[in-house]
């Protein structure tokens, strides 16, 4: 996806900039441009470096684990069906803490496991599309499967930790201004995502 | 003193980031643990995580300076103008709301070019910081979940997930106007 995307932006930059006669200004971005990533990431050396930090404590301490726990019936509300103790609510909840906190390069991960253990609970269910035999091109994503991946994309990110690291390299008064807002954003967002999920769970196919 | 529901907004903004580091170190030091070793050791993870991602924000940042420097940005810009004026939503973002449903690091360097260009603090810059953080990498996302769990059809997923987005964006907007 991003080989084209970005390819294609940079072809369009350059042939447009010679068409409108700014082939100067192309030239200086590409130049500006590479020293302002470069600067960028200093100043996110730092923010990352401390939030990593402080999350390592909330790791070794236990307080993540504390935390799961408290979440253990949010998940058992948003995936009722899935067997107490199976392999794949761990999974989700790890994903789920870990977005929350937004840890991404360790949600992802976690992400991926629960996936993967979903769709052992579909073979354990004996769903027929889930067999070795099954071609896999007519394989339906389970009820299960829509429902994380959905909550997943509507965003659980409690303070946005990159963003306010890039208005602060920006010149921002006040580069957190926008955590209060963003959280009842995504809350908006995330609980649009769990009614639908809902209704649409409710629906047919099983 | 009065109690507008904005004050108490800005206020959550104002503490969360101290309150967080206050509790996970002050609870790290009840359980007796190293806080301080500890937070070395994270800190080292997240500087790395960093420098991993500096030749991404390297390759994005240039595509997005130049197009931004060939005019082709105002040119699309331009060209969603009836679109924002329908919608009341700012032209300039229409290109990083797309871009945002298919990659996170193109939408960043989007998104950094809306703060050098209008500022952080105007309205634009806080619609895209509020957008930016309440919305997900849609199209991404879906491919590489259900290409672990070798499922072909998504079902509902896709409109389900495109309108939470768009609850998140609507919300984004109406946050931002009043701030």
């Amino acid at each position: 996806m991003l080989n084209y995307l970005w390819g294609l932006m940079l072809l369009l930059g350059v042939i447009y900039g010679a068409f409108t006669g700014r082939i100067d200004a192309v030239t200086n971005a590409v130049l500006d441009s590479s020293k302002e990533a470069v600067s960028l990431c200093v100043t996110m050396l730092g923010v990352m470096g401390v939030w990593v930090g402080v999350m390592e404590i909330a790791k070794t301490s236990g307080l993540i684990k504390v935390l799961s726990r408290k979440m253990q019936p949010l998940i058992k509300f948003l995936f009722p069906k899935i067997p107490h103790g199976h392999e794949a609510n761990e999974f989700i909840l790890v994903n789920i803490i870990s977005n929350i906190l937004g840890l991404g390069w360790a949600a992802t991960p976690a992400g991926l496991k629960a996936m993967e253990a979903m769709e052992k609970l579909e073979k354990e269910r004996g769903n027929k599309e889930y067999l070795e035999t099954a071609s896999s091109s007519k394989r339906c994503a389970s009820n299960e499967m829509c429902t994380f991946l959905v909550i997943n994309i509507s965003s659980l990110q409690l303070i946005p930790v990159n963003m306010i690291a890039y208005r602060s390299q920006y010149g921002s008064i006040n580069p957190a201004l926008i955590v209060g807002p963003a959280i009842i954003a995504t809350f908006v967002s995330t609980i649009v995502a769990v009614i639908l999920c809902k209704v649409a769970e409710g629906g047919k196919h099983k | 003193m009065s109690f507008s529901p904005l004050k108490i907004v800005l206020f959550v903004s104002e503490f969360m980031v101290p309150l967080v580091i206050f509790y996970i170190v002050g609870y790290g030091m009840l359980m007796k643990k190293n806080v301080y070793e500890d937070f070395v050791k994270g800190a080292k993870d997240g500087m790395m995580t960093v420098v991993q991602i500096l030749p991404t924000l390297i390759g994005l940042m240039v595509a997005v300076g130049v197009l931004r420097a060939s005019g082709f940005l105002d040119l699309l810009a331009k060209l969603f103008t009836p679109v924002a004026m329908l919608t009341n939503f700012p032209s300039e973002l229409v290109p990083l709301t797309i871009v945002r449903l298919f990659s996170s690091s193109a939408a960043t360097g989007l998104a950094l070019d809306v703060f050098k260009e209008f500022g952080t603090d105007s309205y634009i810059g806080t619609l895209a910081s509020i957008m930016m953080s309440c919305t997900e990498t849609v199209f991404y996302t879906m491919s590489i979940y259900f290409m672990a769990a070798h499922v072909k059809k998504t079902r509902w997923t896709l409109p389900i997930a495109l309108a939470s987005t768009f609850a998140g964006i609507v919300a984004s907007v109406f946050l931002a106007k009043i701030m």
